[in-house]
């Protein structure tokens, strides 16, 4: 019988078991640090370390959006494997990203992602990137992904 | 007095001197993400092309293998970029408002090739398509539209 107190250590978990996951199998989201910094029923928040080779304006210190594509791909899936209570074979069928105002240079970047819907074959994710503050987001994202049998 | 030269000196200056020679490798070196992912700007078929060179560190299935999708959508929104800055008169990176990337197969460890074609250039926006593709052009691992402010 799950109780209030036995869920913080499940997330506990459940975050470990990720992270694990992140930095063996998924060598381009260890290579960048990414972590993941919050777990929810359907969500996930994950961080981005603020790096010098991540930076697509040399004369701004802005992060690339490739970057910033890469931590929302990443906080989008595991908020489908939140939604589906496990780990699942699944791949980005499609993802868009507005950019609402440039990353700022030097700190860190956050992705909550949350699975509104799910389906047998498909999962719908929509995604904020901010610097803490979730109020005053850099990016807004929306994305699809298909659930690969297993 | 000596003044360093501004970062957006350095830009306008390595932009110029692209147009007027052709060395297209500069302008990737000048942009940190760039030399990181390993793209590279190339033209060595008479048309100017992306290339995002294979590395262990760009997969995000170790399983598969495949790249990771945040590693396309870097490479073909620097792809957009790069179109830009070879085809406009833009003296500083283009700011991006919106990019929509489709994920059509997945990415082989290998190098990854992008095209990005202006659809249109108005004069506060651009709208742009890209393509990634690896052995064979006419089967696409991933596609962007893309639309940037240029002013």
């Amino acid at each position: 019988m799950a109780s209030d107190d036995t869920l913080p250590d499940d997330r506990r978990q459940m975050m470990e078991s990720i992270n694990r996951f992140l930095q063996d199998s998924v060598p381009h989201n260890h290579e960048l640090g990414l972590r993941v910094e919050d777990l929810g029923v359907a969500e996930a928040t994950m961080r981005l370390p603020y790096a010098e080779k991540l930076v697509g304006n040399p004369e701004t210190g802005v992060l690339h959006g490739g970057a910033v594509t890469t931590l929302i791909d990443a906080a989008c899936g595991i908020s489908v494997f939140m939604k589906m209570a496990r780990m699942a074979r699944i791949a980005t069928l499609d993802l868009r990203i507005d950019y609402l105002h440039p990353a700022a240079p030097g700190k860190d970047l956050l992705a909550r992602a949350e699975c509104y819907k799910l389906t047998r074959a498909v999962a719908f994710v929509r995604a904020l990137a901010h610097h803490g503050d979730p109020a005053n987001p850099v990016a807004s994202a929306q994305g699809t992904f298909i659930i690969v049998e297993d | 007095m000596d003044t360093p030269p501004s970062p957006s000196l350095r830009i306008a200056n390595i932009l110029r001197q692209v147009r007027l020679t052709g060395e297209y490798p500069l302008l990737a070196e000048a942009i940190p993400y760039a030399r990181f992912l390993g793209i590279g700007v190339e033209n060595t078929t008479g048309e100017v092309l992306c290339r995002m060179r294979y590395a262990p560190m760009l997969i995000g299935n170790s399983s598969i293998p495949a790249l990771h999708g945040g590693t396309l959508g870097g490479l073909l929104e620097s792809a957009a970029i790069f179109e830009l800055l070879l085809r406009t008169q833009t003296d500083r990176v283009p700011k991006i408002i919106s990019i929509t990337v489709d994920f059509l197969r997945s990415g082989r460890p290998q190098d990854t090739l992008a095209k990005a074609t202006i659809t249109r250039l108005g004069r506060r926006v651009a709208n742009l398509q890209v393509q990634a593709w690896q052995e064979d052009r006419s089967r696409p691992i991933a596609s962007a539209n893309a639309l940037f402010l240029v002013s």
